[in-house]
C-alpha cells in the first residue's frame, strides 16, 4: 500500500447548517475526512446523509459554516472540486450518451481515469459499453456509475447508495472491486448506505448521522467492541445487567436478551448466559430507534 | 480460509490465526509466499488495513517475513514455533474449559478420566466438539 503523507489531503466540514423550508436537515455539523480512509456514513432515511454529500460536492449551498478540500473552500471552486468525485443517486450524464462515451467524458474531467480498469469491470459486470445510459435498468445504472467512481483517481470518492438495485452477486463483485482499486491506489472513500452489515468489514471509520446531527464517529474496531448482548433466563439476565448501560431488551417468554454498552469482561458473565457480539447493524438500530428517525425533506 | 463475521473475535485476529493455522498444517510451507494483503482484502471484502494488522502480528512473532517488492513469506521453523506455542496454550484453552464444563455437568474426576481413556489411542484426531 502506498501511503500519502501530505497532511493537507483532507475534507474539513465546519459548523455546517442547512435547512429546507422550516426543516433543519443539518444542525451545526463538524467533521473531518482523513486521507486514504474508508468511511461509512450511516443514518436512517432523512437523517441528512445525502444533504451532507451534496454540500461537500457544492451541489447545494450551506446556510452557514464552511467546507474545504485540501485547504480550499469548495464553493464554486473547480480546483477543490476536481479533488473529489461524487456518485449520487441522480444521474448526471446526458441520457443519450453511451456508456463508452461517458467513460471518455469522465476521463476528460479526471485525467487519471483508469480506462483499462473500466473496461475490465464492464466485462465482469457484463455491462455493454455500446448501450445508451437511458437504456440501463436501475441495477445497471448503479453499476455504470459505480464503475466510473471506482476508476476515477480523485482524492475523495463519495458514494451515495452505490449498490442500489444490485443483486447479491453484483454487490459482492462491487465490494471486491472496491477493495482491489483501494489497495492498488489508496484514496478516501465515503460510503453512504443502508446495507450496513455488508460493508462493515471494509470500513475504517463509521459516522452515524441522526436527525441532522452527528451521533457517533469512531473506528469500526472500537464500535464493534462498544457493546455486546447477553441472553438467557430472564432473572439471570436481569441480575447481570443491573447497574450496566443497556440500550435495548428483547423478551421471549422466560428468555431475555439485553444489549449492553461497555467492554465485555467474560469472567463477570454467569456461565449460563450466552454472549453475542453486537454487530454494527444492531448497534445502529439500537442507537437510532429510541428517538425515532424523522423526515428531513 | 473462512472468516466469521458474527464472531466476537476481531477480524484481524481471525486472519492471523487462520494464516498461522495454514502454516501449522503445512498448507503454507516454509519459505513459500502467503496471499497478499490485496488478495485477502478483495477475497473477503475487508479493509486492507485490517489484513495488514493481522499480518503484522505474525511478522512480530517471527512467523512470516517480508521480501522487499515480492510480498510476505513463511519463516524457517515457523511450523515448529506454532506447534510449541499451541502446546503451551493447550492447558489454558482446552483443559481449563474442559474442567469447567465437566464441573457444570457434575462429572466426577473418575468419570472424566474414564471418558478420556475411552477414546484414548482411538480416534483422537476427530474434530468432535
Amino acid at each position: 500500500m502506498v501511503i500519502r503523507s501530505n497532511n493537507d489531503y483532507k475534507i474539513k466540514v465546519q459548523d455546517i447548517s442547512k435547512s429546507f423550508g422550516n426543516v433543519q436537515a443539518l444542525k451545526n455539523i463538524s467533521l473531518t475526512f482523513e486521507p486514504d480512509h474508508i468511511y461509512g456514513l450511516l443514518g436512517r432515511n432523512g437523517a441528512g446523509k445525502t444533504t451532507l454529500l451534496n454540500l461537500i460536492s457544492n451541489r447545494l449551498y450551506a446556510d452557514s459554516g464552511t467546507i474545504s478540500v485540501n485547504g480550499e473552500s469548495v464553493i464554486d471552486n473547480d480546483k477543490a472540486l476536481s479533488k473529489l468525485y461524487y456518485m449520487s443517486e441522480k444521474n448526471c450524464y446526458p441520457e443519450s450518451m453511451t456508456v463508452d462515451q461517458a467513460f471518455k467524458w469522465a476521463a476528460n474531467f479526471y485525467p487519471g481515469f483508469d480506462r483499462l480498469r473500466a473496461k475490465e469491470l464492464c466485462a465482469k459486470f457484463e455491462l455493454n459499453g455500446k448501450k445508451k445510459i437511458k437504456q440501463l435498468s436501475t441495477g445497471y445504472n448503479s453499476i455504470f456509475k459505480g464503475i466510473i467512481a471506482l476508476c476515477v483517481d480523485a482524492d475523495f470518492i463519495l458514494l451515495d447508495e452505490p449498490v442500489l438495485g444490485l443483486d447479491a452477486n453484483h454487490r459482492q463483485l462491487f465490494y471486491k472491486s472496491l477493495m482491489e482499486t483501494y489497495s492498488d491506489n489508496p484514496r478516501t472513500f465515503i460510503i453512504s448506505t443502508h446495507l450496513i452489515e455488508e460493508i462493515t468489514s471494509m470500513l475504517e471509520t463509521v459516522m452515524i448521522i441522526h436527525r441532522g446531527e452527528i451521533l457517533k464517529i469512531d473506528s469500526t474496531e472500537n464500535l464493534l467492541k462498544a457493546g455486546y448482548s447477553v441472553s438467557g433466563k430472564a432473572d439471570t439476565v436481569e441480575r447481570y445487567i443491573s447497574g450496566k448501560q443497556i440500550i435495548g431488551v428483547d423478551v421471549l417468554g422466560g428468555l431475555k436478551s439485553a444489549y449492553v454498552l461497555g467492554e465485555l469482561d467474560r469472567a463477570q458473565v454467569p456461565p449460563e448466559l450466552d454472549i453475542n457480539r453486537m454487530d454494527l447493524q444492531k448497534l445502529f438500530i439500537r442507537m437510532t430507534e429510541n428517538n425515532q428517525g424523522g423526515e428531513a425533506k | 480460509m473462512q472468516l466469521d463475521f458474527q464472531s466476537d473475535k476481531p477480524i484481524f485476529l481471525q486472519i492471523s490465526e487462520q494464516i498461522e493455522d495454514a502454516i501449522f498444517t503445512g498448507a503454507f510451507p516454509e519459505d513459500s509466499q502467503i496471499p497478499s494483503t490485496t488478495e485477502l482484502s478483495a477475497r473477503f471484502n475487508i479493509n486492507p488495513a485490517t489484513v495488514l494488522k493481522g499480518m503484522n502480528k505474525l511478522a512480530d512473532e517471527g512467523l512470516i517475513y517480508k521480501k522487499r517488492g515480492l510480498g510476505m513469506f513463511v519463516g524457517r521453523g515457523a511450523a515448529q514455533a506454532v506447534r510449541e506455542k499451541r502446546q503451551q496454550d493447550f492447558y489454558q484453552q482446552y483443559i481449563v474449559s474442559l474442567l469447567t464444563e465437566a464441573g457444570k455437568l457434575g462429572l466426577s474426576k473418575q468419570e472424566l478420566i474414564a471418558l478420556i481413556e475411552r477414546n484414548y489411542g482411538g480416534e483422537t484426531n476427530g474434530d468432535q466438539k
